[in-house]
């Protein structure tokens, strides 16, 4: 595992990222898509945090805002100890090479008409003093570390096949040494037995490269292979944050037991015996959230309360946080243990 | 499910192939199989392993050319459909073959009400009178769990979500009573509570109607759940095929055990690397001459590069397409 005292990389704090909606013939401002409303995480320096929900919960909006590729509404995003939202364009150029992002669709997000080297050495030209053979060499480098055969250099994108030009996608995210990858679901659009590959590439260059990675994915399964901590989003909020083992195997927050109950294991004899929790009805509309918490209308559990007061995040077990009002926070259970978590327990207190 | 009752559907030795530019394409490679009543069939395989195109080509819905399919029978309840006319053609797939699609936004249209779709094939097949239609349209989408379904039927798709779009296209496939139900990666578009939903709705259905149904998909975990029996497709061609129970505890192809082991697990132990299928699947430009699956197979010997491995039987119900045998010396 990591050392004692992790260095915090990413600090989210109240992230808001609502997109106007103008309607009518002048076009006015009648309300808003409250896509990412009021997020708050951390990421610590080489782990990978999964980010996983529904379509529309608004996990790569997160991601996008992370890099300042959108104008965050509010809030502030702090990367290596500068907060990217308070940056002029000048000086967020000066440090873009930091972090960096992997797209979903490979297809969409390779220009057809630059051959492989031009792609990948986009950042390079951009951003960095490289000329000529020093270029080419830095090119054939990264080429060799995801795995692509220096010989196509020259060739275009749709000459490859997915998995390789996720690679090509992932080669120009490294180009410039960032320290931070988000991975906006770069398997999505992977055949199963081409997934693994790409996944594991990810992991190797983690370990060499020491990177950190904001994983956003909807596959459950893949993310508990990938990441050491996992965000639960619904609906623009976090309904949980916890390390990877203790959500998948207890997890506390109702949405997140539902999402993993749904999820498909491929072992008929696990399937026929699991207990779901069939969910009803469909995800409102992020233009009008639920009042209150914003899973009361789908949730089993919910009560009165519910459909009045927000839940806010709440860290219930050390290293736990879960915005639930059924699931008790950590101050009333305090003095029931007095265990060795205290102490980090009170450090974690202070921070917020 | 009865064993011995005879298959609602036998396709034997079924040949697609695409005339493209670059060449013939052989899509689908002496596909045979069968489908007895109220039985569910999982068909699993990567994109472009032929088991949408297998299905397409056995109810005559490719556009032709480019596809062409080559050889092979098709019996439904005993009369070869590859054999009839058109016209037949289309009375049969209305009325005693459904079939649901994978989007369910681009497979509805859209400038028509969602009723008038649902009557659509209960006038033409079923001959109802267009009162007679539109109560059954409303029994129907009561059946596939839509509240309020008499005033849901004035409505366009553009007002349903995504999971009910997908309800919708399962009553319009189910107008008409059908014998065999073909489904296309029907919850792949969907969300994981979504997918929950039509799948448990599928399973209540499967009980009350009882009837065939042949579901295509890539994911193994939907197949474990809800499946009868699976057949695994590879570049064409069936690779394995076995009561699911079995598949999934004594899978016999390489492909089978590889894919079995590369997808990672929601519970159990977690490996810290998951294991890989080098390379990719081949496109076909010629008939198989070889094992497809040889360049990327952990046990392919000699004999793999020679001969294209026919189906042997491996047990009750279970049989591979491979040369190869678990603890058996190869050349």
């Amino acid at each position: 595992m990591r050392d004692a005292s992790p260095r915090k990389l990413v600090e989210v704090k109240n992230l808001k990222m609502h997109f106007a909606i103008n309607s009518g013939i002048l076009r006015r401002h009648t309300g808003d898509v409250k896509a990412v409303d009021g997020v708050s995480f951390d990421i610590y320096e080489g782990e990978t945090l999964g980010l996983v929900g529904e379509s529309g919960c608004g996990k790569s909006t997160v991601g996008r805002a992370l890099l300042r590729l959108y104008e965050a509404t509010s809030g502030s995003v702090v990367i290596d100890g500068t907060d990217i939202g308070r940056l002029g364009q000048k000086a967020l150029r000066r440090i873009r090479p930091k972090m960096q992002m992997v797209f979903q669709d490979p297809q969409a997000s390779l220009n057809p008409r630059m051959t492989v080297a031009a792609i990948i050495g986009e950042p390079l030209v951009e951003h960095t003093d490289l000329r000529g053979n020093a270029r080419l060499a830095r090119i054939h480098e990264l080429m060799d570390q995801v795995g692509l055969n220096r010989a196509f250099a020259g060739r275009f994108p749709h000459e490859f096949s997915g998995g390789q030009r996720q690679r090509i996608g992932i080669a120009r995210a490294l180009a410039l040494n960032p320290r931070f990858i988000v991975c906006d679901e770069p398997i999505a659009a992977l055949d199963v037995s081409i997934q693994a590959q790409v996944v594991n590439l990810l992991e190797d260059l983690q370990d060499r490269l020491g990177l950190t990675y904001l994983f956003i994915s909807h596959d459950l399964s893949m993310v508990r292979h990938i990441a050491d901590r996992v965000a639960v989003m619904y609906l623009g909020q976090i309904a949980e944050l916890s390390p990877r083992d203790a959500l998948y195997a207890d997890p506390l927050h109702p949405y997140a037991q539902a999402l993993l109950s749904a999820v498909p294991e491929p072992d008929p004899s696990v399937e026929s015996s699991r207990r779901r929790i069939i969910l009803k009805g469909d995800v409102p509309s992020p233009a009008n959230p639920p009042k209150g918490c914003n899973f009361c209308t789908r949730c089993p559990q919910a009560q009165p309360v519910c459909s009045d007061v927000k839940p806010p995040l709440l860290e219930v077990t050390p290293g736990r946080h879960v915005a639930c009002h059924f699931v008790p926070p950590i101050t009333a259970a305090a003095g029931s243990t007095g265990g060795p978590e205290a102490s980090e327990r009170n450090r974690q207190g202070e921070d917020r | 499910m009865p064993d011995g009752a005879e298959p609602v559907l036998d396709v034997r030795g079924l040949k697609t192939v695409f005339r493209t530019r670059e060449g013939n394409v052989h899509a689908v490679n002496s596909v045979s199989f069968h489908l007895r009543p109220g039985e569910l069939l999982g068909v699993v395989g990567e994109s472009g392993s032929g088991k949408s195109v297998t299905m397409m080509s056995l109810i005559g819905l490719l556009p032709s050319p480019p596809a062409e399919v080559q050889a092979g029978q098709v019996l439904l309840d005993g009369r070869d459909i590859l054999q009839v006319s058109s016209t037949q053609l289309q009375s049969i797939r209305g009325a005693r073959i459904g079939f649901i699609f994978q989007d369910p936004m681009t497979s509805l249209n859209p400038v028509f009400t969602v009723g008038s779709q649902i009557m659509e094939p209960l006038r033409k097949h079923m001959g109802l009178t267009k009162a007679q239609a539109q109560v059954r349209a409303a029994e129907l989408l009561d059946l596939v769990g839509i509240p309020d379904a008499k005033k849901r039927l004035s409505g366009y798709p553009h007002q349903f979500s995504g999971g009910m779009r997908q309800r919708v296209m399962i009553a319009i496939a189910l107008a008409c009573d059908p014998r065999v139900l073909i489904a296309d990666e029907p919850t792949t578009a969907l969300d994981v509570t979504i997918q929950a939903q039509i799948l448990e709705l599928v399973r209540e259905l499967r009980q009350k109607l009882g009837m065939a149904i042949i579901w295509i998909t890539h994911d193994l975990g939907v197949i474990a759940g809800i499946a009868d029996r699976v057949m695994v497709m590879y570049a064409g061609q069936v690779v394995e095929q076995a009561p699911v129970k079995e598949l999934f505890t004594r899978p016999q192809h390489p492909y089978t055990r590889a894919l079995l082991k590369t997808i990672p697990h929601l519970a159990g132990p977690r490996s810290d690397r998951l294991q890989v299928i080098e390379g990719q699947p081949p496109i076909m430009m010629a008939a198989p001459a070889a094992c497809a699956f040889a360049p990327r197979c952990a046990h392919a010997f000699d004999r793999c590069l020679r001969e294209n491995p026919q189906r042997r039987p491996v047990g009750q119900g279970h049989d591979v397409a491979c040369h190869w045998e678990a603890g058996a010396a190869h050349a």
